[in-house]
């Protein structure tokens, strides 16, 4: 199929090249200034090259109380791991059903999960959960950050389009003449089935939350943050110590580096083959 | 063994029957609790002048009136609308020449793929922190290379928003180019064979072939943009070192910004929920002016 695709020009390929090279290059120079010392603040042009002071960077930033760094990246690390494994679950639960199961009021309720896609939950009802938080006594908690992520619609939705098209319905019939339960055929043929949307769904989850911005800076105090609020807090306190700043950023985006050098592949793939249904 | 027939049979019926509900109810449940409920509630705060110790006081639409007369919600509409626009429009057009590039034959084309998709796995505060630098006045890379020294990229709306436009489309102008490509690759190839037999330049080709054939995906990539343009708030927050105003005079405080300044520092619950209210109407607005836009892409000519 790729044979028939014209081939690429020179144009092209110099198009696409900037693109890579615009693309990488503040993740790059965000690692470099996090290398140097302070002698480059107010440096015109800005280094390119990393420099030798990372170690140095790393103990002003723990020294840094107000940015309570290393428990920021903890908190986030629990938060985006217990959401993760949630939102892959329940979703590969539902998903499987609205996919495979017959039961009455199926198609309103997938028409109402589509619908709550659509709007900006976390945005419009930002106000009443905070409030709600305050009630209960849980704001400055984890626990405030975790539960409202639990579920979402995209999941679902994913994980149903997925389930529908990977399992054949010969074989779950199949199951059931077996005598297998629903709960049975779920664990024992549809979860193992399920692992390359799993990959996908649990990689976006992570990094979304991992990201989460609005709801923790409403919800958390800077004495229990998430990274983000750390980061938040480093650049505002110390925006003119730059490589200070970037060393938090840097180090905050490390784990997502991670993240997309090992499955990068599978999350372009779970994102072109979404599209395209 | 006879015995326990009938109750095998009401294991089975209710593993039919009620199974279903079991497996997406953990789902409605918390979304319910936490996505359903406060959706609503916020109607019933915005009613009020609302109060977190529990003083509360029946407004009736009182916010809503306010909110239409008040021209600091007004300045949000503009900048948001603005600093959509300014992002949108150059973002999905440069995402479509991206596409176009990589549905080519080449060597490395994960590389390249991957390569344009690394924006969006920093986090948004991230890349805020170093385009603000990038963009600082003093020794900013980009007052260095446009020899615009001295320029205060914070100082007037023009210049704020496009800052900030140039955030949000490094970030996302790759992802909407691999979603363009997805669907590129199930154009039927010899729709563009007969087209070259007929004579048609490659541009050509594109603008009467690709570009139709794309409407679902360019209507899909137009209302998520609307949806994540509208409510933006990260980007402008951070590049105002963490303050929700949006510069000295609002000049880039946006609908979300101006929502939560009145819910979480002027502590106006009620107000607050307003905002939220007539930011979704204005996203519901735009997302129809979107969709109605793109649908005629490429349409009957």
């Amino acid at each position: 199929m790729n044979d028939s695709l014209p081939r690429a020009t020179l144009l092209t390929r110099v198009m696409l090249a900037a693109a890579l090279v615009l693309s990488a290059f503040p993740i790059y120079w965000m690692f470099v200034i996090a290398t140097r010392g302070n002698d480059v603040v107010g440096q015109v042009p800005p280094p390119l090259l990393p420099g030798g002071d990372l170690g140095d960077n790393l103990e002003r930033l723990w020294a840094t109380k107000d940015a309570n760094f290393l428990l920021g990246l903890t908190n986030s690390a629990i938060v985006a791991s217990t959401v993760t494994v949630s939102v892959v679950l329940l979703s590969s639960l539902a998903g499987f059903a609205f996919a495979k199961l017959r039961f009455r009021g199926r198609n309103p309720l997938l028409v109402l999960v589509l619908l709550t896609m659509a709007v900006p939950l976390q945005q419009m009802g930002i106000i009443p959960l905070y409030i709600m938080m305050v009630k209960l006594g849980w704001a400055g908690e984890l626990k405030a950050v975790i539960l409202p992520f639990l579920v979402n619609a995209f999941g679902v939705f994913f994980m149903r389009q997925y389930v529908e098209q990977a399992i054949p319905d010969e074989l779950i019939e199949a199951a059931r003449v077996d005598g297998c339960s629903t709960l049975r055929i779920y664990w024992s043929i549809v979860f193992p089935a399920l692992r390359p949307a799993i990959a996908v769904l649990g990689l976006l989850t992570f990094m979304q939350t991992w990201n989460e911005f609005i709801w923790p800076m409403v919800v958390l105090t800077p004495s229990n943050p998430t990274v983000q609020l750390s980061l938040s807090a480093l650049n505002g306190a110390h925006f003119q110590d730059y490589t200070l700043v970037f060393t938090g950023t840097a180090l905050s985006t490390v784990p997502l580096i991670v993240i997309f050098v090992l499955f990068g592949r599978q999350i372009v793939g779970g994102i072109m083959e979404g599209a395209v249904k | 063994m006879k015995q326990n027939r009938p109750l095998a049979r009401a294991v089975t019926w209710f593993d039919l029957k009620a199974a279903p509900y079991v497996l997406i109810s953990p789902y409605f449940l918390l979304f319910a609790v936490f996505g359903l409920f406060p959706l609503g509630f916020t109607v019933w705060v915005s009613l009020h002048d609302w109060e977190l110790a529990g003083d509360r006081a029946w407004l009736g639409f009182t916010n809503y009136t306010e909110l239409l007369v008040d021209a600091d919600f007004w300045n949000a509409v503009v900048n948001t609308l603005g600093m959509f626009v300014l992002a949108t429009i150059p973002q999905l057009l440069l995402a479509l020449v991206l596409a176009n590039a990589l549905n080519k034959r080449m060597r490395f084309r994960l590389l390249y793929r991957l390569g344009v998709l690394v924006p969006m796995v920093t986090s948004i505060v991230a890349v805020a922190v170093v385009f603000g630098q990038l963009f600082a006045r003093d020794h900013g890379a980009f007052n260095w290379l446009l020899g615009t020294d001295g320029l205060d990229w914070q100082a007037d709306k023009l210049t704020s928003w496009t800052a900030i436009s140039v955030m949000v489309d490094w970030r996302w102008t790759g992802y909407n180019a691999l979603i363009y490509l997805a669907a590129m690759q199930a154009i039927p190839r010899d729709l563009y064979e007969a087209a070259a037999i007929d004579g048609a330049s490659p541009r050509r080709q594109f603008w009467r072939i690709t570009v139709p054939m794309l409407r679902p995906a360019i209507i899909f990539t137009a209302l998520t943009s609307t949806i994540g343009g509208l409510s933006l708030f990260t980007e402008p927050v951070m590049f105002a070192q963490g303050d929700v105003g949006g510069g000295s005079l609002g000049q880039f405080q946006t609908v979300a910004m101006y929502m939560y300044e009145s819910a979480f520092r002027d502590r106006d619950y009620g107000y607050a929920s307003a905002v939220a209210w007539m930011l979704f109407l204005l996203i519901l607005l735009v997302s129809l002016v979107s969709f109605l836009f793109t649908r005629r892409i490429g349409g009957t000519k």
